[in-house]
């Protein structure tokens, strides 16, 4: 008498396990994105996506490669650390294409005093008036040019 | 070749590590930007912010975040005397459009930039139920919005109120840190929007970084550091009223 007269039983529970086997790895195959886990358990691709968001703001070392002069006139006053497009807006638009792009100039009376208008909560030491009664109505750049204001370092107009 | 025992015992540890570098993958593609190179956090100086809402602004218009939703903005604080457990708090349309004299005299007042901590331990990545939201190798925190279910777990766990459902999206989201900006070397929105400089961006795998030298200078504090999330924003001069 033969140990495994039965052996055909067998033999079908190994295919179904086989085939069952084998149906979870082709799905797990066709359903895992193929970057999953190629930084951490996350698909890899979502990085890529994040990264090829387009610009908004160019960053001033784009600006400042076409516009040396304000750079000059800029770097010796009160604005030197105050970034271009802090003011100017978003401009990679512009940086990428200088000609057909063409910035709108801010509006001084209401620029100046976002940052310059009292308020109790800035910090003490930082410049910051009463716009109607410093200004008596006029402009902020009647008197300041923007790029330098203080009197002392020659931004006096 | 026949192995023993002892050989194969040996050889298994290895083989394990071994794996596991088959597991991390090959490294990323972008040739110019190693991520692992570097480890993303940001200096928030609160004793040079001016609630200009500068920040807020440059947010909304780099990244398309819809109105009277935030990835970043600006508290106004005020507290009375001895009262640091009741400040009183107001950030009206997060700053966005600066703020208007609040009327106090006296008392202790001043802004707090807020935005996403890029937490090493992160509450939000920890709760996502279908791995959607994940920490990338240079430190940020970010949402893979493919996989995103819009349960809005995340928003519910995140202790610092940074995380916000899409109305269009129905997703959930929040600061990428600017990670297609600092990808390409430069700064962040918000940092390059600051006026005062009170916003830094600050790579601290890079011993080069001005953040080192600040922070051995300072008095440095996260934000609810009791909760241990290994929050990467640093603010200096940080009152003990602040939430």
């Amino acid at each position: 008498m033969s140990k495994f007269e039965d052996s055909a039983h067998l033999t079908s529970l190994a295919v179904a396990f086989l085939l069952g086997i084998v149906a979870f790895v082709a799905l797990r195959a066709a359903v895992i994105p193929k970057s999953f886990g190629r930084y951490g358990p996350y698909r890899g691709d979502a990085l890529k996506e994040a990264t090829a968001r387009p610009l908004a703001y160019a960053g001033h070392e784009a600006c400042e490669g076409c516009h040396p002069d304000v750079l000059e006139i800029k770097s010796k006053g009160a604005h030197a650390r105050v970034n271009c497009e802090s003011c100017h807006g978003p401009l990679a638009k512009h940086a990428d294409d200088p000609g057909s792009v063409i910035p709108v100039k801010p509006d001084v009376a209401k620029l100046c005093v976002r940052c310059h208008s009292e308020n109790i909560a800035k910090p003490s030491n930082f410049p910051q008036v009463d716009a109607k009664e410093h200004a008596q109505g006029q402009p902020c750049n009647t008197c300041h040019q923007p790029h330098s204001p203080g009197f002392d370092a020659g931004g006096k107009k | 070749m026949i192995l023993n025992r002892r050989q194969i015992l040996l050889l298994l540890p290895a083989a394990a590590v071994a794996w596991d570098f088959v597991l991390a993958g090959t490294p990323e593609e972008a040739p110019n930007y190693k991520m692992t190179d570097h480890w993303w956090g940001m200096l928030l100086d609160i004793t040079k912010c001016i609630g200009c809402g500068s920040c807020v602004r440059a947010c909304a218009m780099e990244n398309d975040v819809p109105d009277g939703y935030f990835r970043t903005w600006v508290e106004r604080y005020h507290v009375e005397d001895w009262h640091i457990e009741n400040p009183i708090v107001d950030s009206p349309n997060g700053g966005k459009d600066g703020f208007p004299p609040s009327g106090e005299t006296g008392g202790k007042n001043f802004f707090v930039p807020k935005l996403c901590n890029h937490c090493t331990d992160s509450p939000c990545t920890q709760v996502c139920p279908v791995g959607a939201t994940y920490h990338t190798p240079d430190g940020v925190v970010l949402v893979d919005y493919n996989y995103c279910l819009g349960c809005r777990y995340c928003i519910q766990a995140c202790p610092y109120g940074c995380r916000f459902f899409h109305p269009d999206r129905h997703t959930a989201e929040k600061c990428t840190l600017c990670y297609h900006r600092i990808t390409k070397g430069l700064t962040t929105a918000c940092c390059e929007a600051c006026p005062t400089g009170a916003r830094q961006l600050a790579d601290l795998k890079n011993p080069e970084d001005p953040i080192h030298a600040f922070l051995k200078t300072h008095s440095v504090q996260v934000l609810k550091p009791h909760l241990a999330t290994g929050a990467k924003m640093f603010y200096n001069g940080l009152d003990g009223s602040v939430r």
